[in-house]
C-alpha cells in the first residue's frame, strides 16, 4: 500500500501561500472565500517504509506538521486537491525521491500535490469551478475535491502512475502511401504532421524511387513507410523547423508592379547582414551567422558573444506556466548549444498579452488572458531565477489580438571563450565514428508534435501531448557538468533538443558527419510503454545531444556519473549518407540526408499589398491635459510593470550596471540592460528591444522600421556604442498563406513581405547586422466561427557591447537645473499611436524612420554619451514626449519644466499632437549647465532645448502659446502609472 | 604569511558560485569553486581550507522547502561512500576555527542543518520561511549591522545597503527561548532597516516579514555567518542602483564582508 503524507505550516505561522492564493482569487472573482491554506502533499508509492524517513525528507520541525496516512487537525469548508495527471514532470516528486535516497538509500517513488483548504461559502459546483479557474490547469493536473464529511474515511493517496500499455501491438507500424489525395491530407492531419498535399506527394513519390527502394532493401525495408519516417520527416520539415514561409519562392505585387522573390531570408535578412559585413570588412563583428543554434559576435579579442531569442507561443496559450518554463529553458539551450557551448550570462523577455482585464466571453479552449499573464510571468521567473540567469530586461505589450495566442519571446545571451583547448570555439566538428550521446533528462511522451503542433494554428484537436513543464534544476545539474567537460575537452560537438527531439537534433548533427546510426532502445525512458517514433520525437526537456570522441567517451561518462547526470551512448555518426534509425536490431528508419534536409518543395506563394484607406481625423484635444495624462500613464502599453519585474532576478552573477528598474526609487523603467559578464574587466554587454504591433494596422514596413529604431534607441540611451552593435529578429506572424481559412493571405504575406523589406533596409543604415533570429508563423486561432488573428509583430533584440561600464546612463533626472534637450524632430505622426488608441482610433500617419538624419544623431549622442555629458537619456516610444518626460521625471524624483513652442517640429502640430506624437528616433536628455556649450557644440541643430528640471516635484508643460497645458505633482503621476498593474 | 585559501561550493542548483568567489579574491583570498561532487568523492576536504562558502542559488529547485534537500545532504551523505559526513567534516573545520559564510540559499542550509545559531552545532532551532508576500523579489534594502554582535564579517558597519533576491527569506524560531537568545547574545547581526537606520518590519523595507527584522545570524563564536541579502552582488559601484545618481566608492559596500573576513582569518592562520 502507498502511503500518504501531508505537510503544513504550524497553525500559529502566517501562511503567506494560502493569503497569497486568496489574494489573488479575490481580486479577479467574487468569489465567497475567508481563508485558504495550503498543504504540500506527498504520496509514496511504496509499502515498507520508515516513518523517520518521511519526517526528516519532508518536515522542517521548527515551522511545520506532519500528518502520514491521515489529515493534519485543520479546519476548512472545501479541500481541494491539486495533482499532476499521469507523465506530466513533477519536479517536486521527482526532489523527494532524491531527498529520501539520502536518508535511506533506498529509491522511491513519490508524487507531490498541493492542497488548498478553503473556508467560505461555496457550494460544491463552485468549489470546483473555483480549483479549475484558479488552482490548477486541468489539461496537466487533476483535482479532487473534498468536503468535510468526505475526508472523514480519510483520503486515499494519489499516484499517478504512467500504465505501460501492455498489448502486443507491433512496435512500429508501416503505412501505405498509395492513397488518393483526399487520404493523404487526412493522413496529415491526424497524425499531426502538419504537411501539406504537396508535400505528402513529395514523401510518396520518394517511396517510389527504385533507387531508394533497393537501397531499403538491404535494411529489410519495404516500400511502406515506417511511422518512424514520416514522423522524422514531418518534424524536420515543419513550418517550426524548416521556415517554409520564409524559404518559399513569393510574387509580390504592389501598385500593379510584379516582382519575383526567392526566399525572404536568403534576399533579404541573410542578405543585408552578407552586405554589412561586407561593407565592415576587418571591422565586422559577426562570427557565426544563421548556421548554428544562435548568433554569435566579437566581444573581445578573448571572448565571444552569443545571442538567441525565440517564442514559444502554443504551449503558452494551453498551458502559460508550462509552455513558459521551456520558453525559457528551452531557449538557455540555444546559446548553451552553439558551437562547443557557451555559458548562460543573461535572459530577456518580451510578452504580448490580451488585457488582463479582459471581461467579455471567452472563446472555447482560450484561457483567460490575466491567467495567461500570471502563468508565463511565473513560468519565466522559475525557469529563469532557478538557473541563476539573471533578466536584465524586456517589457509586455498589450493588445486584444493577443488572446488567441499570446506571444512569450525568451532569449539568452551567452559568453565563450575565442578557443578552447586551441580550438575556435564557435565552431562544432564530427568525425565518423563518434559517438552519440544524449546527456540530461530521460524521455517521456512529453512534447510529442510540439513542432508540428506550433506550425498550426490553434484548434479544436490541438495535441494537449505538446504541452509540458521544464526542470530547471536537472538543467543546472547538466549544464554545470557539461561546461566543466567543454574546457576538459571531452566531446567534439554540442546541440540542444528542443523542438522535433532528437529527430531533429541528430539529423542536424549528422550532416556535420555525413550521417548517423541511432538505437531507439538505448534512450532512458521515464516509464515504458514509448514506440520507437515518440521516443525519437519526444521534446522531453533538459537533454542535449553531443558528439564524443570513442577514445573521450570513458572520462565523459565517468564525470557525468560523479556529477550526477545521466549520460547514455544512443548511436554513432557516420558518412553513409543516411539517417537510420534501429530498434533492437532492426532498421525502422532509413532516410537519405539529402532527402530529408533538401527534399522539402519549395512553396509558391502570392503576395500582394494594398494600401488602406485610411484616414487621420483631426486631433481629438482633450478637455484637460492634466487628466488625459493620468490616463495615459495608466494604460497598460505605459503602466509601470514594477510587479513583474521584481519577481525575476536581474542581478545574479554579479555584473549588473543597469538594471530593468533604475531612478531614485528603484522603479523607474530603463531602457535597456547592462552587465559585465567578466567580473574583472569594466567591458559590458548592453541588449534592448524594440516593438511595435499597432502600427502593422497601418504599413507593417514601418512597423518593422519602428521597431528595429526603438530597440537601437533604447540601446543608445543605456550608452551602447553604435558601432559595435547587431541585432535579432523575431516574427510572429498570423497565417500569410491564402487558402479558405485564410481568405486575406495575400494582404498577409505583402505585409510580411513589406516588413522584411524594411528589415533590409534598415538594418543596412543603420549598420546593425541581424545574426539570428526566429520565426513564428501560424498564430491564429480558429475554432468554429471564431477566428483571432495577432497583429502582425516583430521584436528587434539588439546587442553590442560599451567599453567602459562606468559611462552607463539612465532615464531618470538626477539634478533640479539640468538642461532638458529634445534630439530629432517631431511630426504629425500619431497613426498608430497609443494616444488614438486611447480614443479608439487607428489614425493613418505612422511614424517614419529617416534613418540617415538619425544614425548620425545617434553617433553625437554616444559621444557626448562617453565624455560624460548626458546625466540622463531615455527614449521617445509609446505616448511619445509626453510620457517619456513624465517618466524622468518621477524616476529621479525630480520636476521639469517644458515648453512646447521649443520643440522642433515639421509641420504644423497642435499642443496634443507635440505631446504624444511617435515620430521615431527622437531621444530626450538631460544636460547639466556647466556642459551647454558643449552639448551644442557637438549635436547643432540636432538637439533643441525644450526646458529644465526643477526644484519643484511637479510636471509643468507650457502649450504653444506660453499657457500652462499640464501642471502635475509627480506623486499622483507616479501612483496613476504605478497603479494599473499592482497586482 | 599564508595565503588564505576559501572554498565556494557549488552543484545542485547553487548559482552565485562565480561572483562569490570573485569577492573572496577581490578580499585577497584565494578563491576555490569546488563542485560538491568532488568532495564527496574525497578529491578535496573542506578542512585544507579557512573560509567556506556556501553561496547563493536554488539548491534542488527548493522544492521541499529552501535548501531542505541540502541539509539532508549534509547530514546523510558519506564522503567515499562510507567516510564521514559533510556536517562531520563542517564540524572538524569549525573546531579548527575557521569561517563559514552562508549567503542567501546557503544561510539557509546554515539554518536548516542546525549550524546557526548553533548551541548546540547540528540543533535546527530556527527555520527560513516564505516571504511574507509569497513572491520572490529582488530589490535593494538598507541593513543595520548590530555594534554588540560577535560576528566577525559585519565588524565595523553601520548601515550598508545590499540587494536580496529570495522568496524564502522569513527568519523564524522554534521557541521564544531561542529568539531570545539569538536576540539577546546579540547573534542577530544584521538587520533591515529604514531610512534611520532603525530595524523595521515594514514592508517593503523589510522586504519578508523576517522576525525582529533579522537578515543575518552568527553563532555565539561569530565564525558562521549567514545572512539573506547578497554581499557579492555589490563588489563594484556600478552594481548599486543608484550609482548614476550618487557618489559611490569603486569598491562595493559587499567587499566589507569578504575584507573582515579575510583580515580575521590573516590574523589567525
Amino acid at each position: 500500500m502507498a502511503h500518504r503524507i501531508e505537510v503544513g505550516l504550524k497553525p500559529h505561522l502566517f501562511d503567506a501561500r494560502g493569503e497569497r492564493t486568496k489574494h489573488q482569487i479575490k481580486n479577479a472573482s467574487s468569489y465567497a472565500i475567508e481563508t485558504i491554506f495550503c498543504l504540500d502533499v506527498y504520496s509514496v508509492d511504496e509499502e515498507n517504509i520508515d516513518e523517520f524517513w518521511l519526517k526528516e525528507a519532508f518536515c522542517d520541525p521548527v515551522i511545520q506538521d506532519i500528518a502520514i496516512d491521515s489529515q493534519l487537525p485543520r479546519k476548512f469548508d472545501w479541500y481541494i486537491e491539486v495533482g499532476f495527471r499521469p507523465g506530466v514532470t513533477d519536479n517536486i516528486g521527482h526532489t523527494s525521491t532524491n531527498a529520501l535516497k539520502l536518508i535511506s538509500g533506498k529509491t522511491l517513488d513519490v508524487y507531490s500535490s498541493k492542497a488548498f483548504l478553503i473556508k467560505g461559502s461555496l457550494d460544491r459546483a463552485l468549489a470546483e469551478k473555483l480549483a479549475y479557474d484558479f488552482l490548477g490547469n486541468s489539461l496537466i493536473q487533476s483535482f479532487r475535491i473534498f468536503s468535510p464529511q468526505d475526508v472523514k474515511s480519510g483520503i486515499s493517496p494519489y499516484i499517478p502512475k504512467v500504465l505501460a500499455s501492455s498489448n502486443n501491438e507491433s512496435q512500429v507500424e508501416n503505412i501505405n502511401l498509395e492513397i488518393s489525395d483526399a487520404d493523404l491530407a487526412s493522413l496529415s492531419r491526424a497524425r499531426t504532421l502538419a504537411l501539406t498535399l504537396d508535400e505528402m506527394k513529395v514523401i510518396q513519390a520518394y517511396f517510389r524511387d527504385p533507387s531508394a527502394l533497393k537501397l531499403r532493401k538491404k535494411q529489410f525495408l519495404d516500400s511502406l513507410i515506417t511511422d518512424v519516417e514520416l514522423e522524422v520527416l514531418a518534424q524536420t520539415w515543419s513550418e517550426h523547423c524548416k521556415h517554409k514561409i520564409f524559404s518559399a519562392n513569393i510574387t509580390y505585387e504592389e501598385s500593379g508592379k510584379k516582382e519575383e522573390i526567392s526566399s525572404l531570408f536568403k534576399t533579404y535578412i541573410q542578405g543585408s547582414t552578407n552586405e554589412i559585413r561586407k561593407k565592415r570588412k576587418d571591422k565586422d563583428i559577426c562570427v557565426s551567422v544563421f548556421t548554428d543554434n544562435a548568433g554569435v559576435i566579437r566581444f573581445n579579442k578573448d571572448y565571444h558573444l552569443v545571442f538567441k531569442v525565440e517564442t514559444h507561443n502554443s504551449p503558452s496559450a494551453l498551458d502559460p506556466y508550462g509552455g513558459a518554463l521551456t520558453g525559457i529553458v528551452g531557449v538557455n539551450r540555444d546559446p548553451f548549444g552553439t558551437g562547443i557551448g557557451a555559458k548562460l550570462i543573461f535572459n530577456t523577455d518580451v510578452f504580448c498579452f490580451a488585457s488582463p482585464f479582459y471581461d467579455k466571453d471567452l472563446p472555447k479552449r482560450i484561457l483567460h488572458p490575466r491567467r495567461i499573464f500570471e502563468g508565463v510571468r511565473e513560468g519565466v521567473e522559475h525557469g529563469g531565477n532557478k538557473s541563476g540567469i539573471p533578466t536584465v530586461n524586456g517589457c509586455l505589450v498589450f493588445d486584444e489580438r493577443y488572446l488567441g495566442k499570446p506571444l512569450v519571446y525568451c532569449g539568452t545571451a551567452g559568453i565563450m571563450p575565442v578557443k578552447i583547448n586551441g580550438k575556435p570555439s564557435h565552431e562544432k566538428k564530427i568525425d565518423p565514428g563518434d559517438l552519440i550521446v544524449m546527456a540530461g533528462g530521460k524521455i517521456g511522451k512529453d512534447g510529442i508534435h510540439g513542432a508540428t503542433f506550433s506550425s498550426e494554428e490553434l484548434h479544436e484537436e490541438s495535441p494537449t501531448s505538446a504541452v509540458q513543464i521544464g526542470d530547471p534544476i536537472t538543467q543546472k545539474r547538466l549544464t554545470d557538468f557539461l561546461l566543466r567537460a567543454r574546457d576538459l575537452g571531452l566531446y567534439a560537438a554540442i546541440t540542444d533538443n528542443g523542438a522535433g527531439g532528437l529527430s531533429s537534433s541528430i539529423g542536424e548533427m549528422s550532416l556535420l558527419s555525413g550521417g548517423c546510426t541511432l538505437e531507439l532502445e538505448k534512450p532512458p525512458l521515464k516509464y515504458h510503454g514509448l514506440k520507437p517514433w515518440e521516443i525519437l520525437l519526444s521534446e522531453a526537456q533538459e537533454r542535449m545531444s553531443l558528439a564524443v570522441p570513442k577514445e573521450k567517451i570513458e572520462d565523459f561518462l565517468s564525470l557525468s556519473e560523479q556529477m550526477g547526470v545521466e549520460s547514455t551512448v544512443i548511436g554513432t555518426f557516420t558518412d553513409t549518407g543516411f539517417f537510420h534509425c534501429t530498434y533492437e536490431g532492426n532498421t525502422v528508419a532509413y532516410l537519405s540526408l539529402d532527402f530529408l534536409h533538401n527534399g522539402l518543395p519549395k512553396m509558391q506563394l502570392h503576395a500582394k499589398w494594398e494600401e488602406k484607406d485610411l484616414k487621420d481625423a483631426a486631433t481629438i484635444e482633450p478637455e484637460d491635459q492634466n487628466k488625459k495624462l493620468l490616463e495615459m500613464l495608466s494604460r497598460l502599453n505605459i503602466c509601470s510593470k514594477d510587479y513583474v519585474v521584481r519577481q525575476y532576478d536581474h542581478e545574479v552573477q554579479g555584473g549588473s550596471v543597469i538594471k530593468p528598474l533604475s531612478g531614485k526609487d528603484h522603479d523607474g523603467p530603463s531602457d535597456a540592460g547592462v552587465v559585465r559578464p567578466l567580473l574583472e574587466s569594466m567591458e559590458a554587454v548592453v541588449v534592448s528591444n524594440g516593438i511595435a504591433p499597432r502600427y502593422s494596422d497601418i504599413d507593417a514596413y514601418h512597423m518593422a522600421a519602428c521597431s528595429l529604431d526603438e530597440a537601437l534607441r533604447n540601446y543608445l540611451c543605456a550608452g551602447g556604442d553604435p558601432e559595435n552593435w547587431a541585432c535579432l529578429d523575431n516574427f510572429c506572424w498570423c497565417d500569410p498563406v491564402e487558402s479558405e481559412k485564410t481568405p486575406d493571405g495575400k494582404y498577409k504575406l505583402a505585409q510580411l513581405v513589406r516588413a522584411n523589406k524594411a528589415l533590409y533596409d534598415y538594418t543596412i543604415a543603420f549598420d546593425c547586422p541581424c545574426v539570428s533570429g526566429k520565426d513564428s508563423m501560424k498564430n491564429d486561432y480558429i475554432i468554429g466561427d471564431t477566428k483571432i488573428s495577432i497583429p502582425p509583430t516583430i521584436l528587434f533584440s539588439v546587442i553590442g557591447k560599451m567599453k567602459n561600464a562606468e559611462n552607463a546612463v539612465t532615464l531618470d533626472i538626477k539634478h533640479p537645473g539640468d538642461l532638458i534637450y529634445i534630439l530629432g524632430t517631431t511630426k504629425k505622426e500619431l497613426g498608430g499611436s497609443e494616444y488614438l488608441a486611447s480614443l479608439g482610433q487607428i489614425g493613418a500617419n505612422v511614424p517614419k524612420v529617416d534613418a540617415k538624419s538619425a544614425y548620425a544623431r545617434y553617433k553625437k549622442l554616444h559621444k557626448a554619451i562617453n565624455m560624460g555629458l548626458v546625466s540622463a537619456a531615455h527614449d521617445l516610444s509609446d505616448g511619445g514626449l509626453a510620457i517619456a518626460a513624465t517618466e524622468m521625471a518621477f524616476s529621479g524624483g525630480i520636476g521639469i519644466e517644458l515648453d512646447l513652442s521649443c520643440v522642433p517640429a515639421k509641420g504644423k502640430l497642435s499642443a496634443t499632437e507635440l505631446l504624444y506624437s511617435e515620430s521615431a528616433s527622437r531621444i530626450l536628455i538631460a544636460v547639466e549647465p556647466k556642459n551647454k556649450a558643449h552639448i551644442e557644440k557637438i549635436f547643432g541643430n540636432d538637439a533643441a532645448c525644450i526646458g529644465k528640471s526643477t526644484t519643484a516635484t511637479r510636471v509643468v508643460i507650457k502649450g504653444l502659446k506660453q499657457n500652462t497645458l499640464i501642471d502635475a505633482d509627480l506623486s499622483g503621476l507616479k501612483t496613476a502609472w504605478k497603479a494599473t498593474l499592482d497586482f | 604569511m599564508k595565503k588564505i585559501k576559501s572554498l565556494i561550493i557549488s552543484g545542485n542548483g547553487t548559482n552565485c558560485e562565480i561572483e562569490t568567489a570573485f569577492a573572496c579574491s577581490h578580499a585577497g583570498a584565494k578563491a576555490d569553486i569546488v563542485h560538491i561532487s568532488d568532495i564527496l568523492n574525497g578529491k578535496t576536504r573542506i578542512t585544507d581550507y579557512h573560509f567556506l562558502v556556501l553561496a547563493g542559488g536554488f539548491l534542488d529547485g527548493d522544492d521541499l522547502g529552501s535548501a531542505q534537500v541540502q541539509a539532508i545532504r549534509f547530514k546523510y551523505a558519506r564522503i567515499k561512500g562510507s567516510g564521514p559526513t559533510l556536517l562531520d567534516e563542517i564540524f572538524a573545520f569549525i573546531k579548527d576555527g575557521h569561517l563559514i559564510l552562508g549567503i542567501c540559499n546557503g544561510f539557509q542550509a546554515l539554518v536548516k542543518a542546525g549550524l546557526l545559531p548553533g548551541n548546540p552545532l547540528g540543533a535546527r532551532r530556527a527555520s527560513i520561511t516564505f516571504n511574507n508576500s509569497a513572491r520572490f523579489e529582488d530589490r535593494w534594502v538598507r541593513l543595520k549591522a548590530n555594534n554588540n554582535s560577535p560576528c566577525v564579517f559585519t565588524k565595523g558597519i553601520d548601515i550598508i545597503e545590499l540587494p536580496v533576491r529570495h522568496g524564502e527569506g522569513n527568519v523564524v524560531t522554534d521557541t521564544e527561548e531561542t529568539l531570545r537568545e539569538i536576540m539577546d547574545k546579540n547573534l542577530a547581526s544584521l538587520f533591515y532597516a529604514d531610512s534611520k537606520g532603525n530595524p523595521t518590519m515594514e514592508y517593503p523595507l523589510n522586504p519578508n516579514g523576517s522576525t525582529c527584522a533579522i537578515a543575518g545570524m552568527c553563532d555565539a563564536t561569530g565564525r558562521i555567518f549567514g545572512l539573506m541579502p547578497h554581499p557579492e552582488a555589490y563588489t563594484h559601484k556600478t552594481n548599486h542602483p543608484s550609482w548614476t545618481r550618487i557618489s559611490l566608492p569603486e569598491r562595493g559596500q559587499g567587499m566589507i564582508l569578504f575584507d573582515n573576513a579575510v583580515n580575521f582569518l590573516k590574523g589567525t592562520v
